[in-house]
């Protein structure tokens, strides 16, 4: 039988630069759900599109050896005749949109094959059922949630009955429910369907105990195997594989039942309630509410920062984080109640003395940068915020050692960008620093280099809202959740995440006793 | 009840505009107007093209307006009922044409209303057609042959609000980094930022159209002669517009004739240029006999005008020297408010059953 998916010897490089894939080799079964991990960089989503021939069709480059799916050679069939045997679902559900409601984007890919209308009628309500989307058929696709707008991109290719269906990190951008939503659909497509699966996903946790395969990339080489045998020396892991690995665990586990298995032999002390950072307070928010109109996005909230402590903001998508940091930055819109930074209310001030209080890293750090090299960036940062010629750079070089003066800001990874960014805002050296989900797009290595920077702060306070509960476990001295506009629970990280089915970390669910990270629990 | 094809409003519609445009007759003008309201009342839906026939309205009273000021204004003004003066200021006899101020009549004055209303009533028409008729259906139901173009327009509709919101976006982070400049200085600090954007979104779009199979209908080639009978069709019919426009020099090798011809020769290069093209469209708009009943009642309408003008041209003007009352005929009268019918037939349902 012919294997769903083959690589043979596959090298992909794009102009004179070095490969991007090397000589890889690998095989998916029909009906297996295959895991693509590896650090950013690494070649991931060269190739995912290899597997329909956008690489190299439609991006360029070269690519030699031979890919073949459902026995078909990429080489001589271009992606839209791969259209009934691969469907794509990219990063941005959005930005793959070509129309604009439900139904018709479920449509769309079977019109383009000519398929006859009673055949695309039958196909897009069986899709509808499939995926638990048939309330919003009508609805248009801007007003859907990120996890909804996910399930219809997926719903959208696999229309025409393609046998492969290629997801390049489709939960990255969701709140712990939206990837659930996308997560059930995944697997309920490969169990019940026999549709073969191949993911990219950095955040590994979420998919790991779901995965057949893993194939794990490490500049542009591969390792294909099972689970537990690729974990044990990935570059990259999330914390249930880094604790096995820490405590020598037999076979790896690779969820939290399996873990907690293993760890009843552990014989751990209960962790002393952590103290509260007690420094003075930096920010203070009393009554802040905005409006929109009819809607409310922050009612009523009242909050203090203290310096040197990051505080995490969680709460679903759409339950008032980022209208709150804007309005904490003060260039936001704001409806009633004061901010008071060293005496001075933010909003109150022109946007130049503004930042020298308050900085903020907004959700796409990119729309800061402009110019076309990091020294540029740099040159004029220094100007904008007053200080001495050489502040932004050498703070660069604090954050994310060897970024070339050189380079393009749109070349550089994400890690590097948002690092660039979080530089030109703390040149001014502010009191408090607002970042909103700057986890997205970050490997395990670059969330830990962020960690490491962000402690650095001792005498800035730091609020950061985000969906990543490891990334919280690791970072946050403090966590405050918001639903709804208010802020509903607040307190030190221990108390609030431990307790909590949504927000506790892997760490916490395996050993309890309040640990909230592997370095916690070997005492590192 | 299934929706009406967006094809037999702009019929409907565009019967009306036929017969208003015969017409100077208040009576009769308000009274299309009218018919008009009604059928939108009773079949918009609440939707960004259904609300928009109250701009309509406003666009015909402001037309009415400005054609009223232009008289008052520049207008040759006459007529034996002196309403009131206006400063005039003495022009060389070269502009004989052009009165400004003077003296205003009555019968000038309505004249002047009459033919903003006649035009008002026109954009009316239009602008229920564009609230009627959903303008993304309309595309669908276009010619196989123009697949690209509405391609082409639905990508320009759906990215046009998501390039709103990336500007919107970087011009707030602007303000993050201290930067309060207004004006052209801050353009390359924002245009760098959302074309970049916009540069990644298309490329991922495009991507995403390739991998569903967009374009794969070009595996047939398109033959060179539906491209010279499209071309050469099109160009037929302007020649034969020109023709008709210019009723003094009409023969049948400048009018009537070469416009059939060139209609006749587009449509058979748009079915031939459609052939190449196998893209099916999911659940389309069929043509039904509601559609073809919405369309003949504005045909009824149009037919009673133009037999009126032929027999009885006078009742369809205002009488305005000597000023007189308006006549109304009743096969006229009739015909119009046959138009008035598709306003009883039961609007589509707002959701559909649980």
């Amino acid at each position: 039988m012919s294997h769903a998916v083959e690589f043979e010897r596959v090298s992909v490089a794009y102009g004179d630069d070095d490969a991007v894939l090397r000589d890889v080799t690998f095989s998916i079964d029909q009906g297996e759900l295959a895991l693509v991990v590896g650090r950013t960089g690494s070649g991931k989503s060269t190739l995912l599109g290899a597997i329909n021939g956008v690489v190299p069709h439609f991006t360029g480059g070269r690519l030699e050896g031979r890919v073949t799916v459902s026995g078909l050679d990429t080489a001589t069939h271009r992606p839209r005749e791969l259209a009934t045997v691969v469907g794509v679902v990219g990063q941005d559900p959005l930005a793959g949109f070509v129309t604009d409601t439900v139904e018709e984007e479920l449509a769309y890919g079977m019109e383009q094959l000519g398929l006859p209308g009673d055949t695309m009628r039958r196909r897009v309500e069986e899709i509808l059922d499939v995926l638990g989307i048939a309330d919003l058929r009508d609805r248009p696709l801007r007003e859907l949630s990120g996890g909804q707008q996910q399930r219809v991109a997926i719903g959208s290719v696999l229309t025409p009955h393609p046998s492969v269906l290629v997801l390049d990190e489709p939960t990255s951008a969701l709140d712990p429910t939206g990837a659930e939503e996308v997560l059930a659909t995944i697997t309920r497509l490969v169990h019940d369907l026999g549709v073969t699966v191949i993911v990219a996903e950095h955040r590994i946790e979420r998919v790991l105990q779901y995965a057949d395969q893993v194939i794990h990339l490490d500049q542009g080489r591969v390792t294909v195997g099972s689970p537990a045998e690729v974990m044990v020396d990935s570059t990259v892991a999330p914390p249930v594989i880094e604790l096995g690995r820490a405590f020598g665990w037999q076979p790896l586990p690779l969820n939290v039942r399996d873990a907690k298995r293993q760890a009843r032999g552990l014989h751990l002390d209960a962790r002393p309630a952590s103290s509260s950072p007690n420094g003075d307070v930096a920010l203070r928010a009393t009554n802040l509410s905005v409006r929109y109109g009819a809607l409310t996005a922050v009612d009523s909230v009242d909050l203090e920062l203290q310096r040197g402590s990051v505080t995490a903001l969680m709460g679903r998508n759409g339950s008032g984080k980022s209208s709150l940091l804007w309005a904490l930055q003060g260039s936001g819109p704001r409806s009633r109640g004061a901010v008071t930074v060293d005496g001075l209310d933010p909003h109150d001030l022109p946007v130049a003395q503004r930042r020298g209080l308050v900085g903020l890293v907004p959700q796409t750090p990119g729309d800061l940068l402009y110019l076309p090299t990091v020294a540029q960036e740099c040159t004029v940062s220094d100007t904008e915020a007053g200080v001495a010629p050489g502040t932004t750079r050498s703070l660069l070089d604090t954050l994310v050692p060897a970024v070339s003066d050189d380079s393009h800001p749109r070349d550089l990874s994400e890690g590097q960008r948002l690092a660039l960014v979080l530089a030109i805002q703390l040149a001014t050296s502010p009191q408090v620093l607002l970042l909103d989900e700057p986890t997205r797009g970050l490997d395990y290595t670059a969330k830990a280099a962020l960690v490491r920077q962000l402690k650095r702060l001792t005498t800035t306070a730091v609020l950061l809202s985000t969906h990543d509960v490891e990334f919280v476990a690791l970072v946050a001295d403090r966590v405050a959740i918001m639903a709804q506009g208010e802020i509903v629970e607040s307190g030190p990280t221990r108390e609030v995440v431990v307790s909590s089915p949504a927000y506790a970390p892997q760490v916490a669910k395996i050993l309890g006793h309040g640990y909230l990270s592997v370095a916690e629990a070997t005492g590192d | 009840m299934r929706t009406v094809h967006p094809m037999a409003w702009w019929g409907w519609a565009i019967g009306l505009a036929i017969s208003a445009s015969l017409t100077t007759n208040p009576a009769l003008l308000g009274l299309l107007a009218a018919v008009i309201s009604i059928v939108v009342a009773a079949h918009h839906t609440n939707t960004v093209w259904g609300r928009s026939f109250k701009l309509y309205v406003w666009l015909g009273a402001l037309v009415i307006v400005m054609r009223v000021i232009f008289h008052l204004l520049i207008g040759l003004k006459y007529g034996d009922i002196t309403l009131f003066w206006l400063p005039t200021v003495a022009l060389p006899t070269w502009a004989a044409g052009i009165q400004v101020g003077g003296t205003v009549y009555l019968e000038g004055l309505l004249n002047a209303v009459l033919l903003g209303l006649r035009l008002a009533v026109l954009i009316l028409a239009v602008g229920a057609a564009n609230a009627l008729a959903n303008p993304k259906r309309l595309l669908r139901a276009f010619p196989r042959a123009l697949h690209e173009i509405g391609t082409a327009v639905v990508v320009a509709i759906s990215v046009a609000p998501q390039l709103a919101e990336s500007v919107q976006r970087v011009m707030r982070a602007r303000q993050l980094r201290g930067d309060a400049a207004r004006g052209l200085k801050v353009l390359p600090k924002v245009a760098i930022p959302v074309l970049q954007d916009t540069l990644d979104r298309s490329l991922m779009l495009a991507s995403a159209m390739e991998s569903r199979g967009y374009g794969g209908h070009h595996g047939v080639a398109r033959p060179r002669w539906v491209a010279v009978l499209t071309l050469g069709g099109l160009l037929l019919t302007a020649w034969g517009l020109f023709g008709l426009l210019n009723p003094g020099q009409a023969t049948w090798w400048t009018g009537s004739g070469v416009l059939v011809a060139g209609v006749l020769a587009s449509v058979i290069g748009l079915v031939g240029g459609g052939k190449s093209v196998r893209v099916s469209t999911y659940r389309p708009d069929r043509w039904g006999p509601i559609d073809a009943l919405i369309v003949g009642c504005a045909v009824v309408t149009a037919v009673a005008m133009m037999w009126t003008r032929a027999g009885d041209p006078a009742s369809l003007t205002q009488p305005l020297q000597p000023l007189g009352w308006p006549a109304v005929g009743l096969p006229v009268l009739l015909g119009i408010l046959v138009a008035a019918l598709p306003a009883a037939i039961p609007p589509a349902p707002k959701a559909k059953a649980p």
